[in-house]
């Protein structure tokens, strides 16, 4: 039997082995998305983003209890930065939903982010295809904790709850970063703390003079330690919201759209890069003896690549 | 089934046991990443069965165990059996803490790694989960 036919049976070593495949990337994780691609798309995915810190991995297993108490089996993938330098990294969100990981219902896997951009690993949305494909109706997606470039998860959750704290900065520092414009939820978490009730109260009005776009945040205060009740009734608004006039199907269609974009980008630029080797080197040099600028020898560099 | 994967070598740094002494699991995970290893942390007081269950989800080589609490003749053994009932044979099963030459050589017999004692060169814990994790991903 294939590995496909076995994490489609539910298997869970095939799943695991399954994902580390997907991480791996090439020619097998490409037959095995295949395989299971008619299966893909039945679970609801939501994305929790937000600076280090502020709680996303305990209000990760809160929502996981809520889901748990409902019935629902839950796949979570938890992305920890790679380090640049040796790769190795430490995967610390496990740590924090211990007693829930416990329960067989629960599947939880770390992915270190290996060098991919905006808040997650390149293989995190292929790791949420295949635990949708493996039948968990629910998955939930933790971004790394940077702060200013977890955009990348609105591509891949139907919905997105950004969650802030009282010490994570103003509304202004959510703003720059481009949070607000990628949250369908807003979570103020460690609603205790000092400053909390305020910064619910900017962040209301900031959203309030962002341009329209349909759905309107809903601003929620929690304290995950005691749980996720607020964030876990407005996920449940956004996704009675989507469930109307085709919305998901819509929302689902630009985000794989995105990725396909982002890897044909990727994947273009690898080909002809490859095509014209010294290239980049040449132009280095020059720029370095102060021939051109960086801007004309990279301008220079495509046209010789493209010739 | 021995695990597919090529890239970075993968470790599961769990505390056994009731003792709260984490500091010595804390110094490993970080040398273990600062080798180049991706290392899930999962903390104090896990159960054998805890461990297993994050070792198959994560897929990981190596399964270190940090535990001082001196249960280490039941509890190595008994991780040693699930993992191998889960399907995770080739799974490496190390660790450290206080434990007699007599009983490593007793753990030795029932399918567990070398383990180390207080004061070990993290360096020498490093070359020696890469060794093994090399030869096991070559199926040997």
């Amino acid at each position: 039997m294939s590995e496909a036919d076995a994490i489609l049976r539910g298997e869970r070593g095939a799943l695991a082995r399954g994902l580390s495949i997907v991480e791996g990337g090439g020619a097998r994780a490409v037959e095995l998305l295949d395989a299971i691609s008619a299966r893909v798309g039945r679970a609801r995915r939501i994305g929790v983003t937000g600076p280090p810190g502020v709680g996303k991995s305990t209000l990760v297993a809160a929502l996981v209890r809520r889901f748990r108490a409902r019935g629902a089996r839950v796949g979570v993938v938890a992305v920890d930065p790679s380090s640049p330098f040796h790769g190795g990294a430490l995967l610390g969100d496990r740590h924090r939903m211990s007693e829930e990981a416990r329960d067989e219902g629960v599947f939880v896997r770390s992915l270190a982010t290996r060098g991919g951009l905006g808040g997650l690993s390149r293989a995190a949305p292929d790791a949420l295809d295949l635990l949708d494909a493996a039948g968990f109706p629910v998955l939930l997606v933790e971004t790394v904790g940077v702060g200013q470039t977890e955009v990348e998860v609105a591509a891949t959750a139907d919905s997105v709850a950004v969650v802030l704290s009282p010490e994570s900065g103003d509304a202004v520092q959510a703003m720059k970063a481009g949070l607000l414009e990628i949250a369908d939820v807003v979570c103020v978490n460690k609603s205790d703390r000092e400053g909390a009730e305020a910064l619910a109260a900017e962040l209301e009005s900031a959203l309030d003079a962002a341009p329209p776009r349909g759905w309107r945040p809903p601003v929620v205060l929690t304290r995950a330690l005691d749980g996720a009740e607020p964030l876990d009734d407005a996920l449940e608004r956004h996704a009675a919201w989507l469930g109307e006039e085709g919305r998901l199907g819509d929302r689902r269609r630009r985000g794989v759209r995105a990725r396909i974009e982002r890897l044909v980008a990727r994947l273009v630029a690898d080909r002809m890069l490859a095509s014209a080797p010294g290239v980049l080197d040449r132009e280095a040099d020059d720029v370095c003896a102060g021939r051109r600028s960086v801007l004309h020898g990279a301008s220079r560099a495509a046209e010789a690549i493209l010739r | 089934m021995t695990s597919a994967r090529s890239g970075p070598i993968r470790v599961l740094v769990a505390k056994a046991g009731l003792d709260g002494h984490d500091r010595g699991a804390k110094v490993v995970a970080q040398s273990l990443r600062d080798a180049g290893m991706e290392v899930v942390y999962t903390g104090l007081r896990q159960t054998p069965e805890q461990i297993a269950k994050a070792a198959l989800e994560e897929d990981v080589d190596v399964v270190g165990l940090s535990l001082h609490s001196g249960a280490h003749m039941t509890l190595f053994p008994r991780v040693r059996a699930l993992l191998d009932a889960a399907g995770l044979a080739h799974v490496l099963l190390t660790g450290g803490g206080i434990i007699p030459d007599e009983d490593r050589t007793r753990l030795g017999a029932m399918g567990v790694g070398r383990l180390f004692g207080p004061g070990t060169a993290t360096r020498e814990l490093i070359e020696y989960i890469r060794g093994e994790v090399e030869r096991r991903r070559r199926g040997e």
